[in-house]
């Protein structure tokens, strides 16, 4: 029998991956805070982050925080708000010493100083040439963040509540106010339902990359938090917007970080053409992902392609020598060794673009207030990292800028859910909170239809991989449109094996796949009306980007019997939308 | 990469400890023939039959290329990551034997309760602590970082600590993965705290039940020299850190 728990707390976190626990590390000195995660922190998917963070510390060379913003306005294709990636480069300083300061041991220069390298899209004085931006921890800077965070948390004693998998979000109109009143979670190892009564609410859930088959997610980043969100009502930003990041091993996804060009890594077709040559003279192995993802597909579609079947172009770290891979790129080097038998010292990488990172989101301010339209907040609602949409990384996300995204906006997340908690009060929770999640458990974990979980999931990942990943038209879309509403009603007849209270994963792998088909379907509907190219966005039948037309955030509403779309307009302070050209 | 394009599956037996507590009074073994591929990793063939064959199938897993540390169970009795371990390495004419890591209560099925082992790790103070608070970063040298790299490393995924004989038979005993995470900072020339770890690590379940079995470096995925870690620290203890 299914028992319900009641809890009570002045802030609620969900999700323990980098964005949560230094949301945490803000608000639980000052609030009576929980964090509830569907994972043991440790695991969280920010600890397969690998090449660093960025921060123009200047400790290498001459660097500004101006430049870094410009640099991810540009590289955000203009559709960043560029208050919000002021504040980002501005704190990304303070982010790095907060880190280091908390005991993270990042590689220091002879002098003893954080260490910087290369990254894509990071230049010096609004790109004449790349500059050494990104503070690293060999490959494994997500490794590193992760645990330094989690054994702050430690220090400070914040309150976990590990294998805990929030399903719904609570909200109370009063006044005619929206107000966050709380979360509801399931318990994976007893199947119990937990109410959690809070002040206010952090959602820190990571993204969606498992809509993908190709991708470089872990199998948890189903967009549960996006995707209760969504449920509620709320509108999604940006959703069209997917990261494809150049160098997944090929076959498999598993990123190899973008460092390894910033050491001196180059791509190479199956003539051994450096062909970055060609489509970005200036920077060229070090433009960012949206545009190197391009062309690596286009260089295979041309025939280009190495390997028996010409599918996949190689990644070349011979001329870097043993010692610089062993040292600086440790991990990956392994995971070419280990999961494609090819040793990097001495051959090139089979690689090829990988599904890695959501543009979009939960719509938030720079405070990480979410929004229920274009300017109203949710009282007492915050979004950070992945799932949120600030928006920093506008239609192309720089790499090493997340890393940096969950520092600065965790932070800010946690300070104001704890500086709203002390000033309101318990908002009163719906009626029979649990209701809603109580059914929903029940109902799946009875399910006897003919369905299966684990073939609609491939069914929608081979049907994005193919329609709506890097190239992308009106007829993929269209048909990707269709195949999901097609996945959606055989969805309602799915049937598990398992009828058990205790860690339930075949009932949790489908209630992940209901989000994920959810949240599929807006990418797709987004990804269809938006008719031009811009960032992460390649459509081949609108191949330029229409500034007239497009450049505004979509902002994508549920309704009854369809998504409805509208716009939001993009903050510009400093930087008017120019030709992008690296 | 030749190999890889020449692809031919073969069928694998997986014997699989089970275990439902709402159910069953004993563990038992249960096998499925699992078609797979060379480069297929154990934890596809667990998917593959959670998937297709019986879904009450329950382990854990999240990145599935070792680094989240989520997967680790014994594999023909050697604890290893499932995402990590490829079919290719494993001699298939015989099954392969798939059960849940040693020493901490099981749950079901591969799956068990981790919290034992994580309050061994906060036990050791993991963090650290400095009172110097520098306008900017501490300075420290690439030499006097390297010292601890290897120990960074550490994802908790417990394959080291649950293949601890004196673990197994003493469930007090710190393990080596905590013994690794207090290394991490007592070999950290901006950490203050050393002394205290020691002190912590000196106790009746500290460092000295150690016996030097190895059995924890060979379990490493991350390919940390686990007790190597835990002399340095038996040395610190005796002689102090240098």
């Amino acid at each position: 029998m299914t028992q319900v728990h009641n809890h009570e707390y002045d802030v609620v976190i969900v999700g323990a991956g980098g964005a949560g626990m230094r949301a945490a590390i803000e608000a639980a000195p000052n609030a009576k805070t929980a964090v509830i995660t569907k994972l043991y922190p440790t695991r969280s998917h920010t600890g397969a982050a690998q090449g660093g963070m960025a921060a123009a510390l200047a400790n290498v060379e001459e660097d500004s925080w101006e430049w870094h913003t410009f640099d991810t306005v540009k590289g955000g294709d203009y559709l960043v708000d560029q208050d919000a990636a002021e504040i980002l480069a501005k704190e990304a300083i303070d982010a790095i010493i907060d880190l280091e300061n908390m005991g993270l041991p990042f590689n220091r220069t002879p002098e003893g100083k954080i260490d910087q390298r290369r990254f894509g899209g990071h230049t010096r004085d609004h790109g004449k040439a790349p500059v050494r931006r990104a503070c690293y921890a060999a490959d494994r800077t997500g490794h590193m963040i992760l645990q330094t965070l989690f054994q702050n948390c430690v220090k400070l004693g914040v309150e976990f509540h590990n294998e805990f998998y929030v399903l719904d979000l609570l909200l109370t109109e009063e006044k005619g106010v929206t107000h966050t009143s709380g979360v509801v979670a399931y318990e994976l190892a007893t199947g119990d339902i937990h109410v959690f009564h809070a002040k206010s609410v952090v959602f820190a859930t990571g993204g969606f990359g498992k809509m993908f088959k190709t991708t470089s997610n872990a199998h948890t980043l189903t967009g549960d938090g996006v995707g209760i969100v969504w449920r509620k009502g709320l509108p999604l930003e940006d959703m069209e917007f997917f990261q494809f990041h150049p160098t997944g091993l090929a076959g498999l996804g598993i990123l190899l970080t973008e460092g390894a060009r910033g050491e001196g890594a180059i791509l190479r077709n199956a003539s051994g053409e450096r062909f970055m040559e060609r489509y970005a003279p200036t920077i060229k192995d070090l433009a960012p992902r949206d545009i190197i993802s391009r062309c690596m597909v286009q260089e295979v579609a041309e025939g280009r392609g190495a390997g028996p079947e010409k599918d996949y172009v190689l990644l070349d770290c011979t001329h870097l020598g043993a010692e610089v891979l062993e040292t600086k790129l440790p991990d990956i080097t392994e995971f070419a060794r280990t999961y494609l038998g090819v040793d990097p010292v001495h051959e090139p990488v089979p690689v090829m673009p990988t599904a890695h990172y959501a543009m979009g989101g939960i719509p938030t301010n720079t405070d990480a207030e979410v929004l229920k339209d274009n300017t109203t907040v949710i009282p007492g609602l915050y979004a950070a990292g992945e799932c949120a949409c600030v928006s920093v990384h506008g239609s192309n996300r720089l790499g090493t800028n997340s890393l940096l995204d969950i520092n600065v906006f965790g932070k800010r997340a946690g300070r104001n859910a704890a500086a709203y908690a002390n000033k309101a009060k318990h908002v009163a929770m719906p009626k029979a909170p649990e209701s809603e999640v109580l059914a929903l458990v029940e109902k799946l974990r009875a399910s006897d239809g003919s369905e299966s979980v684990a073939t609609l999931r491939k069914e929608l990942q081979v049907e994005m991989d193919r329609n709506a990943q890097v190239f992308r038209t009106e007829e993929s879309l269209k048909h990707a449109e269709g195949v999901i509403k097609d996945l959606r009603k055989r969805y309602l007849n799915i049937g598990i094996h398992d009828r058990g209270q205790r860690f339930n994963t075949d009932l949790l792998e489908a209630i992940e796949l209901g989000f994920l088909l959810d949240l599929a379907e807006v990418v797709v509907v987004s990804a269809r009306n938006r008719k031009e190219s811009r960032g992460g966005h390649m459509r081949d039948d609108f191949p330029d980007r229409n500034d007239k037309k497009y450049m505004v955030h979509t902002m994508a509403y549920r309704e009854a019997k369809k998504i409805r779309l509208d716009w939001k307009p993009v903050v510009i302070t400093n930087y008017q939308p120019m030709e992008r050209k690296y | 990469m030749a190999e890889i394009a020449e692809v031919q599956s073969f069928t694998v037996t997986f014997i699989i400890r089970r275990f439902n507590p709402e159910t069953d009074t004993e563990p038992y073994w249960q096998d499925f023939d699992v078609e797979m591929y060379a480069t297929d990793r154990v934890l596809d063939g667990l998917h593959k039959i959670k998937w297709d064959v019986d879904g009450t199938l329950s382990f854990r897993r999240s990145c599935a290329h070792g680094i989240c540390g989520s997967d680790a169970m014994r594999i023909n009795g050697r604890n290893r990551l499932a995402c990590k371990t490829l079919i290719k390495d494993l001699d298939i004419s015989k099954p392969v034997y798939v059960e849940a890591i040693k020493g901490l209560p099981l749950e079901k099925d591969l799956i068990v309760d981790m919290e034992p082992f994580f309050k061994a790790y906060r036990e050791v103070n993991p963090f650290m602590v400095t009172s110097a608070k520098p306008e900017k970063e501490h300075i420290q040298s690439p030499e006097q970082r390297a010292r601890f790299d290897d120990t960074t490393k550490c994802i908790l995924c417990a394959a080291c600590t649950t293949s601890c004989p004196v673990f197994w038979t003493d469930g007090q005993y710190f393990g080596p993965a905590a013994i690794v995470n207090a290394h991490r900072f007592i070999f950290d020339s901006r950490d203050e705290d050393a002394q205290v770890r020691l002190d912590i690590l000196n106790s009746k379940e500290g460092v000295w039940r150690c016996r030097t079995t190895f059995n924890c470096s060979e379990a490493c995925p991350r390919g940390i020299e686990v007790t190597k870690a835990i002399a340095e620290v038996k040395q610190a203890v005796l002689r102090g850190v240098r």
